[in-house]
């Protein structure tokens, strides 16, 4: 820190340091979060490819490195040094954002997602907004622009029909995934995230993932649709669209996009683990309380991330064991099934709590 | 300088010309509806796409994503291979066997000799041993092909896991092949009158090792997809063809057994010592691309079945017709005996020599039945070949299949159809 901060910093209570104060910590906080969120991308990125290769009986990259932990490193360089090539007819502009777009909700969506207590006297959360929930799921939304913009951009057949079957994909699957978490908020009372996690402390009962079931199950398919990951990967859909939205992208545009979807991953495996499973609590030896100490503050983080690399190794998992929806199965299952499902769940935690007052 | 400019901007900015409306597609059958410009899209499906296994191309008229019109073009792997069978003898064609349906080669060498040899009329001179080894190679033919079949259905489905399972095992038949044949691709295994060489040591209990694996990796395949609600829903009622469609079309094999038909070569008209075998025919009812999974996944059982039987049934003694004239005649006799070196001669420089007249024979391949029709007019040389091809006459049935469906069911009509284009091409 240079010397004029610490400066002000010391000099207290001045209403500039505050502001001085804060800047410097969030800047540091989007730092490490956007920094950690990198690097769990090109790490899920190993992980699927050598959790893959465990399932199907192969060894995986494990050339790079020891046991192929600089294999990410590798891939990135490739991904720069290869042709960027932009086939003709492509509409440039659109064609540019895309891949863009595509890294950007899974960035912002974390800013309000609490991955720990306390390390000092900061709470370990960028922004601790009073509306956390809303922000989260406007910006994923944001998601379906990169999609339709590739397929627009593209001007060919097979990113067209990619892009159309994900955007229809993604639009829908956020009503299930909105309408789905209302019963958490409709216990809780406070749409802030931090409040969330606070009302599942004391006991492991107190998670979500007991008291609304249903809400969780609704989530996590809802959760898989938004990241277009398998089974309801349709706007890439290898073995029907070629690589669907993407098929036109090469070099690091290619990579942004595949970016994007472990970066959607990972940033709904941490809403799961924020709204269903306790966030950065855990309700043993009393590490359910904002942390006194700096190594408490870490484990906390350190417990949060566990849960968060849980539900990918899930996702994963999946993967890797099911075939593919057909895309008109998606959308029954979407509209018919858990739209249906998700406002019957709504009523039935309203009747309770009813009741229970 | 600007209107060019202009012009330029305008031309990198626009959608290509629609190939659509060109004549390109209409030129391959393709019967557009009768929709105003712009209501329907033309796609191209291939040649060189994931889903369509080789070199096929479909010419697909949307809707959306619903398919209006399809229409396959075929003939991109093909070599000719009829027009080359007359311009060698009958033995010189065997590699090119190898080569139609390329995932079950040793199975095409088989048929062929079969076809040969009845048209010489030595079928039933054949030594058990030969007999028994030809039905091992045949039936482990089959298994390695539905393994692919399977394996790259599911792929196409997403499953991806399923493929590389089968994969491994379909590696260990690879392996056997290169230990039986010395190759592991093109086996070319094959003579007439009998076959190249004899079992190697130790390759039955090789075999009966890789039996009881493969078992164990059919129910893998079983568990992971037959009750799998995702598989199920995505191949139930999809490509659904009649007992009498199949009839009319001319499938055979495992597509015209999950319609209902009970009709398998051989069981109908037997050939070497399958009558001597137990194993059942596994039929399907509905005709749909689940049925016609099932009665694959059935199939390897009883493959199994059977090679385990030939495995203890296998009889010693010769491997080849004891006739100079048909078969070559051991080298170190060839060495020391005049009769012998005559027959050796003959038979490498003009070729077995085949009386006139023409013989078909069909033989139950894993992907139906593949005919050899052979004419002859005497001598080394076939006047004519033909080829009954089974992929042929299951791709003849997509365009009916894919009307009216969506192209995710594109993928799984194809996959279960299971056809290779090596073979159908020719």
């Amino acid at each position: 820190m240079p010397a004029e901060v610490v400066d002000v910093v010391d000099r207290g209570n001045s209403k500039m340091s505050e502001e001085l104060k804060f800047i410097v910590f969030s800047l540091m906080k989007v730092g490490a979060v956007a920094g950690v969120m990198m690097g769990m991308i090109a790490y899920v990125v190993l992980a699927e490819r050598r959790v893959s290769a465990f399932i199907q009986g192969r060894l995986g990259p494990n050339r790079v490195g020891p046991l192929g932990v600089l294999q990410p490193l590798a891939d990135a360089v490739k991904a720069f040094f290869k042709e960027d090539f932009v086939p003709a007819y492509t509409r440039k502009v659109y064609f540019w954002i895309a891949p863009a777009l595509a890294m950007l909700p899974p960035l912002m969506a974390v800013a309000v997602i609490p991955f720990g207590s306390r390390l000092g006297g900061q709470k370990m959360v960028v922004a601790d907004l009073n509306v956390g929930i809303l922000y989260t799921f406007s910006v994923v939304s944001l998601a379906v622009y990169s999609i339709i913009l590739a397929g627009y951009g593209s001007n060919s057949k097979y990113p067209f029909l990619g892009s159309v079957r994900g955007s229809a994909q993604v639009i829908s699957y956020e009503i299930a995934m909105a309408l789905s978490v209302i019963p958490v908020f409709m216990y809780t009372g406070d749409l802030n995230l931090s409040a969330v996690i606070g009302h599942q402390t004391g006991g492991i009962w107190n998670w979500f993932v007991f008291k609304a079931p249903i809400s969780f199950i609704i989530f996590l398919v809802a959760s898989f649709a938004e990241a277009n990951r398998h089974p309801f990967d349709f706007p890439e859909t290898e073995n029907e669209l070629v690589a669907g939205h993407n098929t036109e992208y090469s070099s690091i545009k290619f990579a942004m996009f595949f970016m994007g979807e472990y970066g959607n991953m990972i940033a709904g495996a941490a809403i799961m683990a924020t709204l269903f499973f306790g966030g950065w609590t855990l309700p043993v030896f009393g590490l359910d309380k904002p942390a006194e100490t700096l190594f408490v503050g870490i484990l906390h983080i350190l417990i949060f991330l566990a849960k968060v690399v849980v539900f990918v190794v899930l996702a994963i998992w999946v993967r890797w064991m099911w075939p593919r929806f057909r895309f008109d199965q998606l959308m029954d299952l979407g509209w018919r099934r858990l739209i249906p499902l998700a406002l019957a769940n709504i009523l039935g935690t309203a009747l309770l709590l009813w009741a229970l007052n | 300088m600007s209107d060019q400019n202009n012009d330029r901007k305008r031309a990198r900015t626009e959608s290509p010309p629609d190939s659509g409306r060109s004549s390109a597609a209409d030129a391959f059958g393709l019967q557009r509806s009768e929709r105003g410009p712009g209501e329907t899209m033309v796609m191209n499906m291939g040649p060189s796409h994931p889903a369509t296994h080789g070199v096929l191309r479909l010419i697909l008229e949307l809707d959306g994503e619903i398919i209006i019109n399809a229409v396959p073009d075929i003939g991109y792997l093909h070599r000719g291979d009829e027009k080359i069978a007359e311009n060698m003898t009958y033995t010189q064609f065997i590699p090119y066997t190898d080569r139609l349906d390329y995932l079950a080669p040793l199975a095409n060498n088989v048929a062929y000799a079969l076809a040969v040899e009845r048209l010489m009329g030595i079928e039933n001179k054949l030594t058990p041993r030969c007999r028994y080894i030809r039905v091992i190679c045949c039936e482990l033919a089959r298994i390695s092909s539905h393994l692919l079949g399977l394996g790259s259905y599911s792929l196409d489905m997403g499953a991806m896991t399923v493929f590389l399972y089968t994969f491994t095992e379909r590696e260990k038949i690879y392996n056997l092949a290169e230990a039986l044949t010395g190759a592991r691709f093109t086996t070319s295994y094959t003579r007439i009158g009998g076959l190249a060489r004899g079992l190697p040591e130790g390759w039955t209990n090789a075999l009966a090792k890789f039996l009881n694996e493969v078992e164990v990796t059919i129910d893998d395949i079983d568990k992971l997809l037959t009750r799998n609600r995702i598989f199920v829903d995505r191949t139930r009622d999809v490509g659904v063809i009649s007992a009498a469609d199949a009839i009319d079309f001319g499938l055979t094999g495992a597509n015209l057994r999950a319609s209902g038909v009970e009709f398998d070569l051989r069981k109908a008209r037997p050939y070497l010592v399958y009558p001597e075998l137990e194993f059942d025919v596994p039929v399907g009812s509905t005709g749909d691309s689940y049925d016609r999974y099932l009665v694959r996944i059935e199939e390897m059982r009883q493959s199994v079945r059977i090679l385990r039987q030939c495995l203890k049934k296998l009889p010693g003694g010769g491997l080849n017709i004891d006739d100079g004239k048909t078969v070559l005649p051991p080298k170190r006799k060839v060495q020391t005996d005049m009769e012998e070196l005559i027959h050796q001669f003959i038979l490498v420089t003009q070729g077995i020599n085949v009386p006139p007249g023409e013989v078909y024979f069909g033989a139950e391949n894993p992907k139906g039945e593949l005919g050899f029709y052979i004419n002859s007019k005497g001598g080394g040389v076939p006047h004519r070949l033909k080829i009954r091809s089974p992929s042929f006459v299951s791709i003849s049935v997509l365009p009916y299949l894919l009307k009216g469906r969506l192209i995710s069911d594109a993928i799984p009509i194809i996959g279960s159809l299971d056809f290779v284009m090596g073979e159908c091409d020719r």
